[in-house]
């Protein structure tokens, strides 16, 4: 293939990648995006494989075979609700990825005519590291990320005395790696890079608490783009800078999402310890004088029967409960008997950006009955039962009136203004953020205290 | 000599026609793209969307092909492997998840609607 046919191919390729995004604009057309980004990718191997430095297929097709097989199972075996560790684990490959691929064109950059072994353009040095350290830090804080998902480690943060410093040191530290780099051509340098960046993810991944994932794991998304990028400017190749770039931003976005739907900066969420015991004491103490009215299934049956209007607000609770199926039979039951039901979504619900909408749409649950915070919050007003489960803290009013809280300023889903709230809770305890929810010792409230699937249950049953 | 090489690279950079200024361009217009292409995304859709953003930046398969590529055995050869492997789990594993995500999302049933 000519060197302009080739170029022509990997623009094409790009193309695609953006209309595969682009179709995501809607439901509809989503589909047909994805295989508009699945022709890209075959345009783009394609490409890739008719340069004439490719030359024996055996240990290619061997590998597309054994990725490919164990990428498919995977993705049809994974269950909705571990969406966001799958996501993880993902990210986690494409840095490895990055940095092998950064690996091959150091210690052979024949191959991609940057120069000879131990004199490497410094230029190309530059790109190579920034992918290899950038994938390095994707893989090892995805791995993080993942084990803090999956519940291998703890999901609480990991704070020691020190952190900060620790960072910063290892940043310079980095730094300096790469000036070594640059400067000397040496192997060591190149794996002095890599092993510190892999030490930097940990380090950086570890002081944040499970709840703040969602951020991670769009960070990391972004990240795993520009690692992407770095190996693109390497390479020389538009179809890899486009892609990064494309896959970069969106991470960075989706991150910026999620952190202005718990007004915090991203600095915030990522100096980590955030969440935990802080509320504890003072929390339990005013907590038993007041009184908190209690209910069973056929109480909230009852009431949601004879309401008109019903807002349904999911949260990670009913993920962990798996409940997203009885909560769809309860929805058509009340349905049937003439209630107008819908779902409220707040930005950070769930442990993935759009987690709680793909859990809906897996218990079939129409997605123009689901709508995000702007379109819905002045609709509780109107609504004469509010029906919380597994959600706590996107729904406190003390993210609006109490300037003290470690939630001030967040925006809320207001419940609290529907005629009657119900909290499906195992307990009384705090939220992520350890604040307690003044909404629980309403006289409007009632507490539906079980686990979210088995009270959902109850109260389909109690409706059929 | 590092730093030698690399001033003379910024020297090259200043004027027009260096490789690495095309690409700079392109990386930026590209960022532009992503930025105005992924605000248009529906919040429903942020799951499939990280997750298709996923399959497609394994798109660095081909930084792998080429390392796996040449004819002679050696540690490069070995390291594109592993990341074909790699890139490979990705693409098809991203691709799949996200299409069975996307092939959940159904619009109301139309007599539900005409009813309303």
């Amino acid at each position: 293939m000519s060197e302009s046919l080739t170029g022509f191919a990997y623009l094409a390729a790009a193309v695609c990648f953006i209309l595969a995004l682009r179709g995501l604009s809607s439901p509809e057309s989503a589909r047909r995006g994805t295989a508009l980004g699945v022709i890209g990718m075959v345009i783009a191997i394609g490409t890739t494989l008719a340069d004439p430095t490719v030359m024996s297929f055996e240990l290619i097709i061997a590998g597309i075979i054994i990725g490919g097989l164990i990428g498919t199972v995977v993705a049809l075996k994974i269950e909705m609700t571990a969406l966001p560790q799958l996501v993880a684990a993902f990210h986690s490959l494409v840095g490895l990825a990055a940095v092998f691929v950064a690996a091959a064109a150091f210690f052979a950059p024949e191959a991609y005519g940057i120069g000879v072994l131990g004199n490497i353009q410094a230029a190309s040095l530059i790109e190579m590291s920034l992918g290899a350290a950038i994938g390095a830090i994707t893989f090892s804080g995805s791995l993080i990320a993942f084990g803090k998902l999956q519940g291998v480690l703890s999901g609480s943060p990991l704070v020691f005395p020190g952190q900060h410093a620790l960072n910063a040191l290892l940043g310079i530290a980095l730094v300096a790696g790469v000036a070594w780099l640059v400067q000397t051509n040496s192997e060591t340098a190149f794996w002095a890079v890599v092993v510190l960046s892999i030490i930097i993810g940990f380090t950086i991944i570890l002081p944040i608490g499970g709840a703040d994932m969602p951020v991670v794991v769009s960070m990391l998304n972004s990240y795993s783009g520009w690692a992407a990028c770095g190996i693109g400017f390497t390479l020389s190749n538009t179809a890899l800078i486009v892609t990064g770039a494309l896959v970069g931003s969106s991470g960075a976005i989706l991150s910026y999402i999620m952190c202005k739907g718990m007004n915090r900066s991203i600095f915030n969420v990522l100096l980590g310890g955030f969440g935990g015991e802080v509320a504890g004491p003072a929390a339990a103490g005013g907590g038993e004088a007041k009184a908190v009215k209690s209910g069973s299934g056929d109480d909230a049956a009852f009431i949601m029967k004879n309401a008109s209007k019903v807002i349904i607000v999911p949260g990670y609770g009913m993920a962990v409960a798996q409940a997203q199926h009885a909560l769809r039979e309860m929805g058509d039951l009340l349905k049937a008997e003439g209630v107008d039901v819908s779902y409220a979504i707040h930005p950070v619900a769930g442990r993935m950006p759009g987690h709680m909408n793909v859990l809906l749409a897996e218990a079939n649950v129409p997605y123009d009955e689901v709508f995000e915070l702007e379109e819905i919050n002045t609709e509780f007003s109107t609504a004469d039962v509010a029906f919380v489960i597994g959600a706590n803290d996107v729904t406190n009013p003390a993210a609006k009136t109490d300037p003290t809280s470690a939630i001030y300023g967040m925006p809320i889903l207001e419940v609290e203004n529907a005629g009657t709230v119900l909290f499906i809770k195992r307990s009384m305890a705090s939220g992520y953020a350890g604040v307690d929810n003044e909404l629980f010792f309403r006289d409007n409230t009632m507490m539906l205290f079980s686990d979210a699937k088995a009270m959902t249950e109850s109260i389909v049953q109690a409706l059929g | 000599m590092g730093t030698d090489k690399l001033a003379a690279k910024a020297a090259e950079a200043a004027s027009s026609g260096d490789p690495f200024i095309f690409m700079f361009t392109v990386f930026v217009l590209a960022v532009f793209i992503g930025f105005f292409v992924v605000w248009s995304v529906t919040p429903a859709l942020h799951s499939p969307l990280m997750s298709v953003t996923n399959a497609v930046s394994s798109v660095i398969i081909v930084g792998a092909l080429i390392a796996a590529g040449p004819a002679d055995m050696g540690f490069s050869k070995v390291m594109g492997f592993v990341a074909v492997i790699l890139a490979s789990v990705n693409i098809f594993g991203g691709f799949i998840v996200t299409n069975r995500m996307l092939a959940m999302f159904k619009k109301k049933p139309k007599k539900v609607e005409a009813a309303k």
